[in-house]
């Protein structure tokens, strides 16, 4: 076992061993060469140079399409988007041409780029620069999702979405970027992993969530109702396999994350589960997910916002009737 | 049209070439204008108006018939399109460059093999012009499954990389960004190529415009930005879309030397594309080539255009582009029998792949979820 390190450290390796990897892979975003906010890119152009390590305008529309010709054309390109927020001004060049341009070539070309976002509630930062947007990704045909929650996936995903062949959205959590984990590991770089064997109730998440929902089954496994916990890893394509054989014995899940409830991604993940053959759960599958709101910056209101290991408790509770059942998000009000 | 004020009457013999110097950005000198062989520089300069005038000399006459027969191409393709289109056996949304040959022939015939071109919803014209196959072509937009893209991609997402012509878009400006990466993509592997990306008046209004075109000057990127401004955005004249009455002059606020052309003209279009590819080339960054063109057809298939006043489009079609290279290849000398071969030989080549494009397969339901991923 090697040193642990910290997820952004970890992208920052990840990114690292890409570019000593494959020359074709370049570094595109907003202060890139000086380390980037958070310093994902630190050393990178002393390392390899501002040919291949190029700060952008604040243009992310045209900086992700750039880089979708670039990747047309035999480059492999890595763009960071500073605030997934932001990812709005690139929606056309992402949704319209990256992810249809193998489909719509009928596979002549092909797009391998990767969209890095951070984003979630972390930091009082408001409503602008917070958001869980995967949503919309995982909505797009053509784009790959991924969603590390550890820092050994940060780097190993990150450097699997390097060499896919696909434009692929790489979503980091910034409340993450401080956490320290270990970078080694045998799982395989695609599919998703069981993080806690448990046997009276299934929980799946991604992201940030993950860490939520082991502090949950912690909580819970201190009164002996054992969780079996689900990193999802990747929303695009989805690998549901262990979440269905988990829910297969357990009977009960709880789907979790941290972005708005209505419409996310949880709402698919629950869709495919109760329909998939042989699979029939003994009470509704529960959500946990944010309200239909966007996060206030108060700290009182990002408190009251953002959903935990206390809403996923709860969501346990209900499925094993001990509290009411339903969609548990922190205030009611998702239509 | 009060910007037609600025065009010489055409019966003057000789295509004309005009570069309008952009107010604040790098002004081309008179001896860079006719540095090319075969132009003589400059008959008169209006400052009233910043427009430069060249008048050609001496032609490589071989060299012109092969222009010709390429906007013959053209031509032909998009009239057999709109024929087949009218008889419902292609469907879609259908945007023809019948009038525009001029830009997209002379453009591309100031390229290399290896130049990239990215394209419009109205791009049939450029992929042809930089050498696509015409039956695999005519599949695509056929809805075959032999076409360039299965199908998939339809009139407005044509893609022939093997020739170059990379792709196409139906979002207005969308593929600007898109060349800019390709010739970052040549810079970084030092490949020497050169990127165009054609766009329409309309696109100078768009945040992905004004984006590239600083990043492009901001980089030095090898790319050549060819606004065809045919004076209508859609359905509506450009004045109605924004106060800037010359496009090219967007590019003077980015440092990006600029100069407007006659459409009309395809040597005066080749002649501009060919000093800024050689710029790009060189490494001294993008140049912008304002088209002056006309559609002389709708917005898209069906439409009846009644927006355009009938005097502006006979006007225009007196200006049409394949017609006035032919008569200026007459002027020349070359025998109008040979002249009516080449359109003939044009027009037995597009029906035949129009006839292989029709027999072929209709695009499989079955590939309906392919190639979503890799």
């Amino acid at each position: 076992m090697g040193a642990k390190v910290r997820y952004i450290e970890a992208v920052r390796q990840g990114l690292r061993s890409s570019l000593l990897d494959d020359p074709a892979v370049i570094v595109l975003g907003e202060d890139v060469r000086h380390g980037g906010p958070f310093g994902a890119t630190k050393g990178l152009a002393d390392e390899f140079g501002k040919e291949r390590i190029l700060d952008t305008p604040i243009s992310e529309g045209a900086v992700v399409g750039m880089a979708t010709g670039a990747a047309a054309t035999g480059l492999r390109p890595v763009v960071e988007i500073m605030f997934v927020d932001f990812v709005t001004l690139a929606m056309d060049q992402l949704v319209n041409h990256a992810a249809k341009l193998c489909f719509m070539t009928g596979g002549l070309l092909r797009a391998p780029i990767t969209v890095r976002v951070q984003g979630g509630v972390s930091g009082r930062f408001g409503a602008q620069h917070s958001q869980s947007l995967e949503a919309w990704f995982v909505h797009t045909p053509g784009l790959k999702v991924v969603a590390p929650a550890f820092p050994g996936d940060a780097r190993k995903l990150l450097e699997a979405a390097v060499t896919d062949d696909n434009p692929v959205v790489f979503v980091e959590h910034r409340g993450l970027y401080w956490l320290k984990g270990e970078m080694t590991g045998d799982e395989p770089a695609s599919g998703s992993i069981v993080r806690r064997h448990g046997d009276d109730v299934t929980i799946v998440s991604y992201s940030k969530m993950v860490h939520e929902a082991l502090a949950a089954a912690d909580s819970l496994g201190a009164e002996g109702i054992e969780c079996e916990v689900i990193d999802l890893r990747w929303l695009a394509p989805l690998d549901l396999e262990p979440a269905v054989a988990s829910l297969r014995r357990t009977g009960r899940a709880v789907v979790a994350h941290e972005a708005v409830m209505t419409g996310g991604v949880g709402a698919e993940v629950v869709a495919r589960l109760q329909s998939t053959p042989g699979v029939r759960p003994n009470a509704p599958i529960a959500r946990v997910g944010a309200p239909f709101a966007p996060v206030g910056a108060a700290p009182h209101l990002e408190d009251a916002f953002v959903p935990g290991s206390g809403d996923i408790v709860r969501a346990v509770r209900g499925l094993l009737g001990e509290a009411p059942p339903g969609p548990i998000s922190r205030r009611e009000g998702s239509p | 049209m009060r910007r037609l004020g600025v065009w010489d009457p055409w019966e003057q013999a000789g295509p004309l070439f005009f570069a309008t110097l952009p107010a604040r950005g790098r002004i081309l000198s008179a001896s860079e204008m006719g540095g090319y062989p075969g132009w003589s520089p400059v008959l008169h300069n209006d400052p009233s108006r910043s427009v430069l005038r060249f008048r050609m000399t001496g032609r490589d006459l071989v060299a012109d018939q092969e222009i010709l027969a390429r906007m013959w191409l053209v031509r032909a393709f998009e009239e057999k399109v709109s024929e087949l289109y009218a008889a419902g056996r292609i469907a879609g949304l259908i945007h023809l460059g019948i009038g525009q040959e001029g830009s997209a022939v002379g453009t591309c015939a100031a390229l290399l093999p290896g130049d990239y071109v990215f394209g419009t919803h109205r791009s049939h014209a450029h992929a042809i012009a930089k050498g696509a196959d015409l039956r695999r072509l005519m599949a695509e937009i056929a809805g075959r499954a032999t076409g360039y893209c299965k199908g998939k991609g339809g009139s407005m997402h044509i893609s022939a990389p093997e020739v170059g012509f990379v792709t196409a878009t139906g979002v207005v400006a969308g593929a600007i960004p898109l060349a800019l990466g390709a010739a970052l993509s040549s810079v970084t592997r030092n490949q020497g190529r050169v990127a165009v990306a054609f766009f329409g008046d309309g696109a100078g209004q768009s945040g992905a415009f004004h984006e590239s075109l600083n990043l492009a000057a901001l980089w030095k990127l090898p790319v050549v930005l060819v606004c065809e401004n045919n004076g209508y955005v859609e359905f509506s004249p450009l004045s109605a879309h924004t106060v800037v009455e010359r496009l090219a002059d967007y590019a003077s606020v980015y440092s990006i030397p600029a100069v407007t052309v006659d459409g009309g003209d395809v040597l005066a279009v080749r002649h501009a594309a060919r000093q800024a590819a050689d710029t790009a080339r060189k490494g001294h960054g993008p140049s912008f080539v304002e088209v002056l063109t006309h559609r002389l057809r709708g917005h898209y298939e069906g439409d009846p255009a009644t927006y355009r006043k009938l005097s502006e489009r006979e006007e225009w079609t007196q200006r049409d582009p394949v017609a006035r290279f032919a008569g200026y290849l007459s002027g020349l000398g070359v025998a109008s029998e040979t002249l009516d071969e080449i359109e003939a030989a044009a027009r037995t080549q597009v029906a035949g792949a129009a006839e292989q494009a029709l027999a072929d397969p209709p695009a499989r339901p079955a590939d309906v979820t392919g190639d979503v991923y890799v």
